[in-house]
């Protein structure tokens, strides 16, 4: 401890906790985009990119490549500061997001206690949900810079969009918070640990099946992907909001929007499926092997809704607008507050 | 013309820019977006252009407009014998290139007087199921995919594939086939011997796919909030409109060509005609799913009752090759080789019209054929159905939402090709 209050150690931990953080969303980032290819390719009886490195797997790393030595085209008449400032604000608060969530559970080396989490924030749950808004502002940025039609038309819809289903998102998690009585993602993963019923892992959704589903629904609207992906509808609005964006400014709306499905996918794995809880095992009874396992847990878990956001794309079709608009205030909504009404009764009646 | 006149008085005759046109001239109400929907742009599938006006999402007008894809076909068939337009008749609709040819043909052999045998009918009947199977396959498939469900096209695509693959065995291409002629067909080498089998085999495999995309599509509450009661056209619109094909028959009148004026040998095949009731997007694409069904069924009794007999039509009748064996063997044979390939001879039709309307995939498709005792048409003039199908398309789309005009306008499947032509 130094007059300041804080050991350097900790504050080297941190750092190195926050590089392998965002050094491995940008490997599973890489992962994610050969394998929607190559998922995609699977559902639709094609072979997919199967040239670069084994089963094509550094396709990633070629796209780049060719992403970097595209010509940078700026439209005329463009608001140069909020075009190139656009790409930003959608990939940084998204890199920003993952902060918050535990992956793993107490790691106990050389005597040290060390939460596998870079900030173990108690309003973690609000952060992620602030950070997540932010999101919003590069596309619609984006789409209004660009001045045109179809990026402009894509900006408005990703903007009423991405507002109405961030309310049913946060509507649907207040009854876990009243459940577990804290905003600590933590807080919220312990919780989850333990049986239910004797049989059963205690995860959220079992307990908030009903706030599951709103979650699920809002989030595939979040993250911009089919059925809700009418901000950049191909068909209709050609490529909605990136449209006139090239080269590295496209490539960082492409990395954005994947990495917010990595941690949409992380953060329904921490809210309603126990976080790094493996089922009918006590991880902190096993020492390291524990902590690995919980790690694995919770990359599983993660893959899995990764995997999930990839199939439900490549299976059913878009929404139209008026339609996506409705599902978002008058089921959504509504069901997210029956929800906390739901939940209410319940803790009334068990307490 | 009372603004003329107003400036007549005010500025000694001179026009003023400023004030006098702009009754003329369309003002657009404030607030309102003009929205160019193409010429190119992904769901337009061709080259064709819609001008958009929008009020936030909502079209408040459309303009359709054409042009964008012509090329001069109908004058350009003034300068070829015959048998060489039927390469330009390929290019039309080039998502099923032998309807096209068979619709000309008819046409040129009614002006020639001939009547091919049943043998070469049937082998034209497979050849034009497998084309209608194709066009809907795509239509459906790009249809699925302008709302989003890309998988579907890829399943159809891979059985056009299959189907190009036939075409392939039979005809040596498989875009632009050109297979038809005057009195039969292209080449003189019958038909392979695995080409049945094989037609049948893609066939079974066809029902699958159609099976597979009609669990994935027709009852999904999403696809179906895309596509009831958007797009009605109305039986009475659609005559109106001169609509025919899917598109009609969609909106419940029974009319389909092959069974009302039978050509090609049609009136030797049992099939059902597939309508919907009340004319929106759903039912022109259950129509068409519906009759790729029943392409299969008049496939396999063609093949199951596949005619003995000569493909061709006569040697004597001067309007086919003639077989290689005599071109090589016989003088005869060798001038009358000649006599068709040279283009200052060939095959003369006696002075008339003729018309033959055809079922193509998308509807009345018909080629009004001119004959002045030519070795070719003195001019042609088609039919087209993407051409009247597209002309109701501001009556679908006002007051309809920008989604769907993508829903519209690729259930009218309008192929640019035979649009402008």
């Amino acid at each position: 401890m130094n007059e300041l209050g804080f050991a350097w150690i900790d504050i080297g931990i941190l750092l190195l906790k926050i590089l392998v953080v965002i050094v491995v969303n940008l490997v599973i980032l890489m992962i994610m985009e050969w394998a929607e290819r190559r998922v995609s390719a699977f559902i639709q009886d094609r072979l997919g990119p199967n040239r670069v490195g084994p089963a094509g797997l550094f396709q990633a790393v070629a796209d780049g490549i060719k992403f970097f030595f595209k010509e940078e085209v700026v439209p005329t008449g463009a608001d140069k500061w909020l075009y190139t400032f656009a790409p930003l604000l959608v990939l940084v608060p998204a890199l920003m997001t993952f902060a918050a969530i535990p992956f793993g559970t107490t790691l106990e080396l050389f005597g040290r206690a060390e939460p596998l989490q870079i900030v173990d924030l108690n309003i973690g749950f609000l952060y992620i949900f602030a950070l997540v808004s932010l999101g919003v502002y590069g596309v619609v940025l984006g789409g209004w810079a660009s001045n045109s039609k179809y990026p402009f038309l894509g900006g408005l819809r990703a903007s009423a969009q991405m507002i109405s289903y961030e309310l049913a998102l946060g509507m649907s998690v207040i009854g876990i918070v009243m459940i577990t009585g804290s905003l600590r993602l933590s807080t919220i993963v312990e919780y989850q640990n333990g049986l239910l019923l004797g049989f059963l892992p205690r995860w959220n959704v079992f307990l908030q099946p009903l706030a599951f589903i709103t979650f699920l629904v809002a989030a595939f609207a979040e993250t911009n992907r089919l059925p809700f992906d009418l901000a950049e509808a191909e068909p209709e609005l050609v490529g909605g909001y990136h449209t006139e964006y090239s080269s590295m400014k496209f490539a960082m709306f492409f990395m954005g929007e994947y990495i917010a499905l990595i941690t949409t996918s992380a953060l329904l794995t921490t809210l309603f499926f126990g976080g790094w809880d493996f089922p009918w095992v006590d991880e902190k009874a096993l020492g390291i092997w524990g902590v690995l396992l919980s790690i694995a847990a919770f990359a599983l878990k993660t893959g899995f809704f990764l995997f999930f956001f990839l199939w439900v794309r490549w299976t059913i079709p878009r929404f139209r607008f008026d339609q996506l608009m409705r599902i978002g205030w008058k089921v959504l909504i509504p069901l997210a507050l029956l929800n906390i009404v739901l939940t209410g009764a319940g803790l009334l009646f068990v307490h | 013309m009372t603004t003329t006149g107003k400036s007549m008085d005010s500025k000694n005759g001179i026009l003023n820019r400023e004030t006098d046109f702009q009754e003329f001239v369309y003002q657009p109400q404030e607030e309102r977006l003009f929205l160019n929907f193409g010429p190119s742009h992904p769901a337009t599938h061709g080259t064709l252009r819609l001008v958009l006006e929008l009020d936030g999402e909502r079209v408040v007008d459309c303009v359709p407009e054409i042009g964008y894809l012509h090329h001069g076909f109908e004058k350009l068939g003034e300068y070829r014998t015959y048998n060489q337009v039927v390469t330009i008749t390929d290019r039309m609709n080039y998502v099923s290139p032998f309807n096209n040819n068979l619709a000309y043909i008819l046409s040129v052999e009614k002006l020639f007087g001939i009547e091919v045998s049943k043998r070469a009918q049937y082998l034209r009947v497979i050849l034009a199921e497998l084309g209608r199977i194709m066009d809907h396959a795509v239509c459906i498939g790009t249809h699925a995919m302008d709302l989003g469900a890309f998988t579907a096209l890829l399943y159809l695509i891979r059985e056009r594939e299959n189907i190009y693959n036939l075409y392939e065995l039979l005809t040596g291409t498989r875009l632009t086939v050109s297979y038809a002629r005057v009195g039969g067909f292209a080449r003189d080498r019958g038909i392979p011997a695995d080409f049945m089998p094989r037609t049948l085999a893609v066939c079974d495999g066809l029902l699958k796919t159609v099976d597979e995309v009609d669990r994935l599509l027709s009852h999904n509450s999403i696809y179906l909030g895309r596509t009831r009661e958007v797009g009605i056209i109305t039986p009475a619109a659609a005559a109106d409109y001169g609509i025919t094909g899917p598109c009609l028959r969609g909106s419940g009148v029974p009319f389909d060509l092959r069974q009302a004026a039978p050509y090609s040998g049609y009136e030797d095949f049992d099939f059902d005609i597939p309508v919907g009731s009340t004319g929106d997007v759903w039912d022109r694409y259950m129509v068409r799913l519906e009759e790729m069904r029943q392409s299969v069924g008049i496939i396999r009794q063609a093949i199951a009752n596949f005619p003995e007999g000569e493909l061709y039509a006569d040697s004597d009748s001067k309007v086919i090759l003639p077989p290689k064996d005599d071109v090589y063997g016989s003088i005869e044979g060798l001038i009358h080789q000649f006599e068709i390939i040279m283009l200052n001879r060939g095959a003369r039709a006696p002075r008339g019209e003729a018309y033959i309307p055809t079922e193509a995939p998308n509807g009345e498709l018909g080629y009004h054929v001119i004959s002045n005792e030519g070795n070719g048409p003195y001019r042609f003039r088609v039919r087209p159905p993407s051409f009247y199908n597209f002309q109701i398309i501001p009556s679908l789309l006002r007051g309809r939402l920008l989604s769907d005009t993508v829903a519209i306008l690729s259930s009218l499947n309008i192929i640019a090709g035979e649009l402008d032509r």
